[in-house]
């Protein structure tokens, strides 16, 4: 599994260094890796799906959420998402009731903690949910996120 | 556009723990401008790594739904004080910056 993503991350690498370097690619193209179609995706099914490949979320209770249960400013909410679960490949965090419900991927390497946290946007009251990639296998918690608007705590 | 970095990366026991604040308007695209009723057009990061001495030990995609300058926080392995951490990103309009910081 190791090996397998290493000789594509090598061989990918590798191949878009040859291009940029030949001048084929513009950076526009470059960054055609950025996967559009995920970030565009409306519901969390297909965004995870188009990411990830397969949207069947096993529910994990190893998986902790720090996430304010209110947030009065709904353009930046405080995430952080840690889990015990081994072998971590990556870690998506996606807000279910945005438009576009996926803010980001983060694909860690081997001495890299299954610690990430961030801030994001979230539109509305709605949960926030992490999703692990631990041994091939797709891991998700959520946790609900209210948004008020106003300030006004309630 | 400012590139101002807020970068920290601390050893505290075999983990280094890495904080980093970027400069960067986030912008999503569906913000409108109330005074020419046009929308301000989407800036955002798409694509965020973190090398320690080299070596990549993140690599994130980001949508615009990542607030605006970006925070991140995140913990590694393997690193001795002194080593070299950097952080790179580039966005949707072609633009990229990165910064390197000391392990402390």
């Amino acid at each position: 599994m190791k090996r397998r993503t290493l000789l594509k991350g090598s061989l990918s690498a590798g191949l878009a260094g040859v291009a940029a370097a030949a001048g084929l690619l513009t950076p526009q193209m470059v960054m055609a890796a950025w996967p559009k179609a995920a970030f565009e995706a409306k519901g969390v099914d297909n965004a995870v799906s188009s990411l990830l490949g397969s949207s069947s979320l096993t529910a994990s209770g190893d998986i902790s959420i720090k996430a304010p249960p209110i947030a009065e400013n709904g353009a930046v909410v405080n995430i952080a998402v840690s889990t015990k679960l081994k072998n971590v490949s990556s870690i998506s965090i996606l807000v279910e009731k945005n438009a576009q419900p996926l803010t980001s991927s983060f694909n860690l390497a081997s001495v890299t903690e299954p610690f990430v946290k961030t801030r994001v946007k979230v539109a509305k009251t709605s949960s926030v949910i992490a999703v692990v990639k631990s041994g091939g296998k797709l891991y998700s918690a959520g946790r609900e996120v209210k948004v008020t608007i106003g300030g006004c705590g309630g | 556009m400012a590139n101002k970095w807020k970068v920290r990366a601390q050893l505290k026991g075999g983990t280094t723990t890495l904080k980093a604040l970027i400069t960067h308007p986030m912008e999503t695209g569906m913000r409108k401008n109330k005074k020419t009723g046009k929308k301000f057009p989407a800036h955002f990061i798409q694509s965020l790594t973190v090398e320690h001495n080299g070596k990549s030990v993140l690599n994130a995609d980001m949508g615009p739904a990542i607030s605006a300058n970006p925070y991140l926080s995140i913990k590694f392995k393997g690193a001795a004080a002194g080593d070299s951490v950097k952080i790179s990103w580039s966005d949707n309009k072609g633009g990229s910056d990165s910064h390197t910081v000391k392990v402390r």
